[in-house]
C-alpha cells in the first residue's frame, strides 16, 4: 500500500516536473531541511495539555514557498481526478478552484502561475502532496518554521515580527496575492505569515486537548475570551488568529484567501 | 409524603413544607410560564426583517403577533475611509461600522444567517446580547469566508442590545468595527416619535498617529494599553457631520438608539445643548429622566428620547471630551425651524469682559468714595466713578456708547425715558425693570433685575455719567437722592411710563 502510493507520488512529482519544463516553468519545488529543537507552541502540549510544556520537534523538510498556481494545474494535468467538477464533493466543495487554475487556461502571459493557488480543500492539497512524495506539515511543524524572521529561529517575542503577521490580516483578501518568493526566513522558507492562509495536516485537531477537563468544550477557541484560557502566550493574538480560521472550515472546504505547502518525513526521523 | 409530614413535629413539617414548595415553583412541565418573554410558537408567513445601515433605523414593528423573522446578515471585510485622507481595514456585518440595525419584537422568533463574504479574509461570528444561550449564538455561528451559518433563537427579553463579532481574538473583531444593535421591541410597540436615528461610539487604534494620511494598520500594542487613535460615532470621523448631520425640526421628537461597540472606552454620551427628557439607560426598562449624560458602558447601549425646541447645531459628543475635539468623538444634529427667544436668545452680546483685570482702573471709584466721605465730591468725580461703574456694570446691556441693543435693551443715549421723570431713573438701578416701556419711541419688554450690588453712591455716580455722556441733558444726583428713592415704597417709583 505504502509502496503504491510512493510510486504513484514519484510518477505524479517526475510529471510535474516535465509539465514544468515544457511551459517554461522552474524547475521541481524546492525542500528545505528544517532542523529539530524543543519548542513551545501557543497551544497546551503533553500528555496532560500543561501551558509551559515543550515539545520536541524531529527534523523535517519544508516546502520553501507556498505550491503555485503554475504548480497546481500542472497537478491537474496529470490527476484529472482533482480538476474542479470532477473531484466529488465529499473531499471539494463547491468553492473548489472557483477561481482556478483550470488545464484549460491559456498560458499565462503575467506572474499569475507564480501565485500561490488558493481555493483548495484539505483533501485536494493533501493529495497534491503525495504526488510530490510529501505530506502536508503538522501545526506544530507550520508553526515552528514561521516563528523565525530574517535572521532569528524564534522571533515571536518581536513585538515587529507580530505586526508583520497583523498587517498582512489587515490587506483585504480581495486583492490579488503577489506571486510566492518573499523575504526568506532563518531557514530560507518564504512566504509564511504574509502571504496566504496555509492548510496543516491536523487542522481538524486543533481544539482538541488530551485533558478531559477541556476536552468536552471544543467550542473553547470559538467565542469571546474562552480562546485566551487555552492559549498560552495571549500576546500572540496573531497566531491565534490563523487557528481560528483553520479551524472554522472542513476538510473539503477553502477560501480565496488558503494555499498551501507540503513537508516531508526525513529517513530515520520516525 | 403528606402523610408522613404529619407524623414529625412541626418545626419539621414546616422546613419539608418550605422546601416542597420550593421545588413545586419550578417543574419542568411549567416551563413556558418561566419564559416571560415567549408568547408562543410564531405566527403568520416569515418575515425578512428590515436591516438598515447607521443612521438609519428600520420602521416600528406594528405586529400584534409573534413571528418568525429571518435575518440575513453578511460579513463583509473592506477598506474604507476612517479619517479624510486616511484609510483602515474594517471588518463589518453589513457593510457598514456600525453593522446594520436589526428591529424585532419581544417574543419573535429570530433565524439568524450569517454569510461571510467568499472575498473575506478571516473566520467570523456573532454574539448577539439579545439572545439567551451559550456565546449569545457565537457558539453557534462561526463561519468561515464563503460559508453561511444558521442559528434560532426567540427575543425573550425586551430592550436594545449590542451585537460583535466574538471570534478571537475579540478585541481586534471589535476594534475593526464588528459591532452593531438590535432592538427587541415591547409587544406594544415604542411610543411615536418624529424621528429615531442610530448612532454607535467605537474606539479604533491605528499605527499612525491621529489623521495620519494613508491607510493605517491596526495597532495591537496601543489597543492592549487601550490608548485609541480615534474615537468615533458611526465608524469614520464626520460619518454624521455636515450634509450627513442627523436633522430634525424644532418641536419634534427624537430618539437617539446610543451604542458603544467599545473595544474599550466606555461613553460619556451628551449632546451639546439640550437635556435627554427620557433615557432607558443601558438599554434597560428603567427610565431616567432629565438627563444631561448618559453613561453607555462597552458592549452596551441606551435610548435617549427628546424634544428639541430651539433650532440649530447640536453636538453629540463622548463628553471625555478630549476624545470629542481631538479623536473624533463628534457628530452633528441639525435643527431647523423658527426661533422661539423666549427659550433661547441666541447671542445678544458681544462685549469686553474685563473681569479682574479692571480692577486697577476703578480708582476713579476710590477717589469719588474718599471725597464723598470728605464732602468735597465734585460732579467730575462722580462722572469718573459713574463712568467705570457703568463699564463694569451697566454696559453688558446697554452697550459701551448707551446705544442698547435694538428691541432688547433701550438705550440710554438720548434717552427720553431717563430725562422725564428723575424719580422713576433713580428707581430702576434699585429695584429693577420689568415689562412694556416706550422709549425714544420704541416699545421694550424686557427684564432688568435690581442692581442690589451697588451702594447709593455708586448708582448716584452712574446715574450723573449716564446723564451727562451721549447726549443727555446733563444734571447731577446725589447719594441722599438714591437714598430718597430707596426708602420710598416701591409700587410708586416704578409707575409705567406713559
Amino acid at each position: 500500500m505504502i509502496r503504491q502510493r510512493w510510486l504513484r507520488a514519484a510518477l505524479g512529482a517526475a510529471l510535474a516536473g516535465a509539465s514544468g519544463i515544457a511551459t517554461g516553468e522552474a524547475a521541481a519545488a524546492e525542500y528545505v531541511r528544517i532542523p529539530g529543537a524543543d519548542f513551545t507552541s501557543v497551544l497546551p502540549q503533553g500528555a496532560t495539555p500543561d501551558s509551559s510544556a515543550t515539545t520536541t520537534l524531529s527534523s523535517f523538510e519544508l516546502r520553501s514557498t507556498p505550491v503555485t498556481r503554475g504548480e497546481f494545474r500542472t497537478f491537474l494535468a496529470s490527476h484529472p481526478r482533482w480538476r474542479r467538477g470532477q473531484a466529488p464533493m465529499v473531499f471539494a466543495d463547491a468553492a473548489y478552484l472557483a477561481d482556478g487554475p483550470s488545464v484549460e487556461d491559456p498560458p499565462a502571459t503575467d506572474d499569475a502561475d507564480r501565485r500561490p493557488v488558493t481555493g483548495v480543500s484539505w483533501f485536494a492539497a493533501q493529495a497534491f502532496c503525495e504526488s510530490e512524495a510529501a505530506r502536508l506539515p503538522t501545526w506544530l511543524e507550520w508553526e515552528y518554521a514561521a516563528a523565525a524572521d530574517e535572521t532569528r529561529r524564534d522571533a515571536r517575542a518581536d513585538p515587529a515580527w507580530r505586526q508583520r503577521i497583523l498587517s498582512w490580516y489587515e490587506r483585504p483578501a480581495s486583492r490579488r496575492p503577489p506571486p510566492v518568493g518573499g523575504a526568506a526566513n532563518a531557514y530560507g522558507v518564504h512566504d509564511l505569515n504574509d502571504l496566504v492562509w496555509e492548510w496543516v495536516d491536523d487542522f481538524n485537531a486543533l481544539f482538541i486537548a488530551g485533558d478531559s477537563r477541556t476536552q468536552g468544550d471544543p467550542d473553547r477557541l470559538k467565542f469571546c475570551g474562552a480562546g485566551a484560557i487555552s492559549i498560552v502566550d495571549r500576546d500572540n493574538f496573531a497566531v491565534l488568529m490563523r487557528i481560528a480560521l483553520l479551524s472554522s472550515l472542513g476538510a473539503s472546504e477553502s477560501t480565496s484567501s488558503l494555499g498551501f505547502r507540503c513537508a516531508r518525513t526525513l529517513a530515520g526521523t520516525l | 409524603m403528606g402523610f408522613r409530614m404529619i407524623s414529625t413535629t412541626p418545626a419539621r413539617a414546616c422546613i419539608a413544607l418550605g422546601l416542597a414548595g420550593l421545588f413545586a415553583a419550578v417543574p419542568p412541565a411549567q416551563a413556558a410560564e418561566a419564559h416571560p418573554g415567549d408568547f408562543g410558537p410564531p405566527r403568520g408567513e416569515p418575515i425578512h426583517a428590515v436591516l438598515t445601515s447607521p443612521p438609519n433605523v428600520p420602521p416600528p414593528i406594528h405586529r400584534s403577533y409573534p413571528a418568525k423573522v429571518i435575518v440575513d446578515l453578511e460579513v463583509v471585510e473592506q477598506e474604507k475611509q476612517i479619517s479624510e485622507g486616511v484609510s483602515y481595514t474594517f471588518w463589518t456585518f453589513g457593510g457598514t461600522t456600525p453593522g446594520s440595525f436589526i428591529r424585532v419584537r419581544q417574543g419573535d422568533t429570530v433565524e439568524f444567517h450569517l454569510k461571510n463574504n467568499p472575498g473575506n479574509k478571516m473566520a467570523h461570528n456573532i454574539d448577539l446580547h439579545g439572545v439567551t444561550g451559550p456565546g449569545g449564538g457565537a457558539a453557534s455561528s462561526f463561519t468561515a469566508p464563503g460559508h453561511e451559518s444558521q442559528f434560532t433563537f426567540k427575543a425573550l427579553n425586551e430592550g436594545v442590545y449590542v451585537y460583535h463579532c466574538a471570534t478571537a481574538p475579540v478585541g481586534m473583531h471589535i476594534a475593526n468595527g464588528m459591532y452593531g444593535l438590535i432592538l427587541v421591541e415591547p409587544p406594544q410597540g415604542m411610543p411615536k416619535v418624529d424621528h429615531e436615528y442610530y448612532v454607535m461610539q467605537g474606539d479604533f487604534y491605528t499605527t499612525g498617529k491621529y489623521r495620519e494620511k494613508g491607510n493605517q494598520g491596526f495597532d495591537m500594542e496601543k489597543a492592549i494599553d487601550e490608548r485609541p487613535t480615534y474615537v468615533l460615532f458611526n465608524g469614520s470621523e464626520g460619518s454624521l457631520t455636515g450634509d450627513k448631520a442627523l436633522k430634525a425640526k424644532v418641536n419634534e421628537t427624537v430618539r437617539l438608539f446610543v451604542g458603544n461597540g467599545g473595544p474599550n472606552l466606555v461613553s460619556s454620551f451628551h449632546v451639546i445643548g439640550a437635556i435627554f427628557d427620557e433615557v432607558r439607560f443601558e438599554g434597560g426598562t428603567n427610565v431616567q429622566k432629565n438627563v444631561q449624560t448618559t453613561l453607555i458602558p462597552a458592549g452596551g447601549a441606551a435610548i435617549a428620547k427628546f424634544r428639541t425646541h430651539v433650532p440649530g447645531s447640536y453636538v453629540l459628543v463622548d463628553h471625555s471630551i478630549f476624545r470629542a475635539f481631538n479623536k473624533g468623538a463628534l457628530a452633528i444634529l441639525k435643527v431647523d425651524g423658527p426661533e422661539d427667544k423666549t427659550i433661547y436668545s441666541g447671542k445678544e452680546l458681544d462685549s469686553v469682559y474685563l473681569g479682574d483685570r479692571s480692577r486697577p482702573n476703578l480708582n476713579a471709584v476710590t477717589t469719588a468714595t474718599a471725597s464723598a466721605e470728605h464732602g468735597t465730591l465734585t460732579l467730575q468725580e462722580q462722572i469718573k466713578a459713574g463712568e467705570q461703574l457703568f463699564t463694569g456694570t451697566c454696559s453688558v446691556c446697554h452697550q459701551a456708547t448707551g446705544a442698547g441693543i435694538p428691541g432688547v435693551f433701550p438705550p440710554l443715549a438720548k434717552s427720553d425715558y431717563l430725562a422725564t421723570d428723575l424719580h422713576r431713573t433713580i428707581a430702576i438701578p434699585l429695584r429693577g425693570l420689568t415689562g412694556k416701556v416706550t422709549v425714544n419711541g420704541v416699545e421694550y419688554n424686557s427684564v432688568m433685575p435690581p442692581m442690589s450690588q451697588l451702594n447709593d453712591d455708586e448708582v448716584a455716580n452712574i446715574l450723573t455719567f449716564v446723564l451727562n455722556s451721549w447726549g443727555n441733558p446733563g444734571g447731577r444726583i446725589s447719594a441722599d437722592d438714591v437714598k430718597q428713592v430707596r426708602a420710598q415704597p416701591a409700587q410708586a417709583a416704578v409707575a409705567p411710563a406713559h
